[in-house]
């Protein structure tokens, strides 16, 4: 039998500000989304509060002082560098690897002997603990969907040492009996609604159905699932790609918006993070959205939501184009009188630049712009972000907030660790 | 020598006699970073082990993965602050020995906040 492993990063970004703070160890730390807008990593002790994914900053500050909870803005620069730090021993130690996520990567473990995959989980935790100083719960099993799983028992049990081996049936069945079925990887909302309808609500009750009301319920992903959930590998190591079929940036803002300029600077920043994504995908889109929208936590605020989704002839991938279009879309939805709080730019129906279409009626120069886009590219790539950027985007603090950003550690020297000597 | 062959020798050049004994620049990072996982750079603030050479605004190589071994330079976590000191392990408590004479030697127990974060392996001074 061939096993795979995932290796997920315990509560990572939390977990990444402890590296570099020990004393918050024990203590309840959240992080914040960009713009501080909403919590995006909980500690346990913050999980254990009750306090969900997802929720707005301003609901908890009394929660805040109350438990003296540490905040953290994210930092993304250094959430990357301790990735790439346990995803470089993953490598080291596991036949192959696939990155799922900054946290999370599968490992293809081959034919390893049954006896050495324990302990093998066990070490490559403890190693990652030790090297990098980030807790992994690793989950070992013949398919994906229960590797993914056996990882969640890591989280339950400490008493696994972070690593979880999970492949007999009789073990798998009762496992599942107590997993929530919300909470297996593939089962989306759409089916949850339609599982809890039909009163299953654990893991153990999809994987009892017969695989033909698996089928006609909820077709071939669903069947994938479910196979996977009785030891049938089913989704390939290269079959999981994130989806790319859509792009979308979007912020909440640190201090809600009134006035177009505002929204213009932010809409074009995000404009180009998009098309410069679409750019490294080698992907240009057809269709873009622009959208406000107001903050609806604020009952005694007035509530708008605008979105404006437009068409271009030749699908781009181009700033400049993108930017000016973005422009024309917000000023069509903008109205003065509210405040908004959230914004963001999204394009779909996408396709490989190479297979772009031109249109005889075109009337951009797509070989020189395309090489004016290259060169922005690399200089902000070595320059840091945004060195190279629209006038219109405007000044980049502007709109962020980041009053509790942690120093980026391992990624800029004069950001390094200070120890008093 | 046939024309051909004259012709191959002007295109390709001689061979450089160095070319047998190629070898790799040498490579700092390769030489002070033994496990990139597990190292971590931090810069030095204050006075208390300049006997032993570490001087305010020196940079540190530090390796969080290796084992603490008695009398080793040490970055720890005391009481909510990193600082560096020689490591003695003396069993039920340790002691944290500054490298200057204004300094008094550190006695850390169960009562307090402690851990050894990682081993200095290199120093990096400006001269």
């Amino acid at each position: 039998m061939a096993f795979i492993g995932l290796c997920d990063c315990n509560n990572f970004f939390v977990s990444c500000e402890r590296v570099f703070r020990p004393d918050l160890e024990k203590r309840p730390v959240m992080v914040l989304s960009n713009n501080d807008g909403c919590i995006v990593a909980r500690s346990n002790e913050v999980k254990a509060l009750g306090i969900k994914m997802g929720t707005p900053l301003f609901q908890v500050r009394d929660l805040i002082r109350r438990h003296n909870i540490a905040v953290f803005s994210s930092n993304y620069q250094l959430y990357g560098d301790m990735s790439q730090r346990v995803m470089n021993i993953l490598r080291q130690e596991a036949p192959g690897i696939e990155i799922y996520s900054i946290d999370e990567a599968f490992m293809n473990l081959g034919e390893m002997s049954l006896e050495s995959l324990q302990p093998f989980a066990r070490n490559l935790s403890a190693r990652i603990r030790r090297e990098v100083g980030i807790p992994v719960s690793i989950g070992v099993s013949p398919t994906k969907t229960l590797a993914k799983i056996a990882s969640k028992l890591c989280k339950q049990y400490p008493a696994l040492k972070g690593g979880c081996l999970m492949y007999r049936t009789q073990d798998v069945e009762k496992v599942l009996g107590r997993f929530p079925v919300s909470d297996v990887w593939g089962i989306g909302r759409r089916s949850n609604a339609k599982l809890q309808a039909m009163g299953i609500t654990s893991a153990l009750g999809f994987y009892n159905m017969p695989p033909e009301q698996i089928n006609y319920l909820f077709h071939l992903p669903g069947l994938r699932t479910w196979k996977e959930l009785h030891g049938e590998p089913s989704i390939g190591f290269e079959d999981v790609q994130p989806d790319h079929q859509t792009v979308c940036i979007s912020r909440s803002f640190a201090k809600e918006m009134t006035t177009l300029e505002e929204l213009d600077a932010a809409i074009s920043t995000f404009t180009s993070k998009v098309a410069e994504k679409l750019r490294a995908q080698g992907q240009c889109a057809q269709q873009m959205s622009v959208f406000i929208l107001t903050n609806r936590f604020r009952e005694d605020a007035p509530q708008n939501y605008q979105i404006k989704t437009t068409l271009f002839d030749v699908a781009t991938d181009d700033t400049l184009e993108m930017s000016e279009r973005a422009a024309l879309s917000l000023r069509q939805i903008f109205k003065t009188g509210y405040a908004y709080k959230k914004a963001g730019v999204m394009v779909s129906r996408l396709m490989p630049r190479r297979g772009v279409q031109s249109s005889m009626l075109d009337n951009i120069d797509r070989l020189r712009r395309a090489s004016l886009m290259e060169t922005i590219d690399a200089i902000n790539k070595v320059e840091g972000n945004y060195t190279v950027r629209l006038a219109s985007q405007g000044e980049m603090d502007q709109f962020s907030a980041r009053t509790m950003t942690s120093r980026r550690f391992t990624t800029r020297w004069d950001e390094i660790i200070d120890v008093k000597v | 020598m046939s024309k051909e062959a004259e012709l191959a020798m002007v295109h390709a050049g001689f061979p450089s006699p160095a070319e047998d004994f190629m070898d790799v620049a040498l490579d700092l990072n390769k030489e002070l970073v033994r496990n990139p996982s597990s190292t971590f750079f931090a810069r030095v603030k204050g006075d208390s082990m300049i006997d032993d050479g570490v001087n305010d605004g020196d940079m540190l190589i530090i390796d969080k993965a290796a084992e603490p071994v008695d009398g080793c330079l040490a970055v720890c976590f005391v009481d909510g602050e990193f600082t560096l000191k020689r490591y003695l392990n003396k069993g039920d408590y340790a002691i944290l020995m500054p490298a200057n004479k204004a300094y008094k030697p550190i006695r850390v127990d169960a009562d307090n906040q402690f851990a050894i974060w990682g081993v200095v392996k290199y120093l990096v001074k400006k001269v």
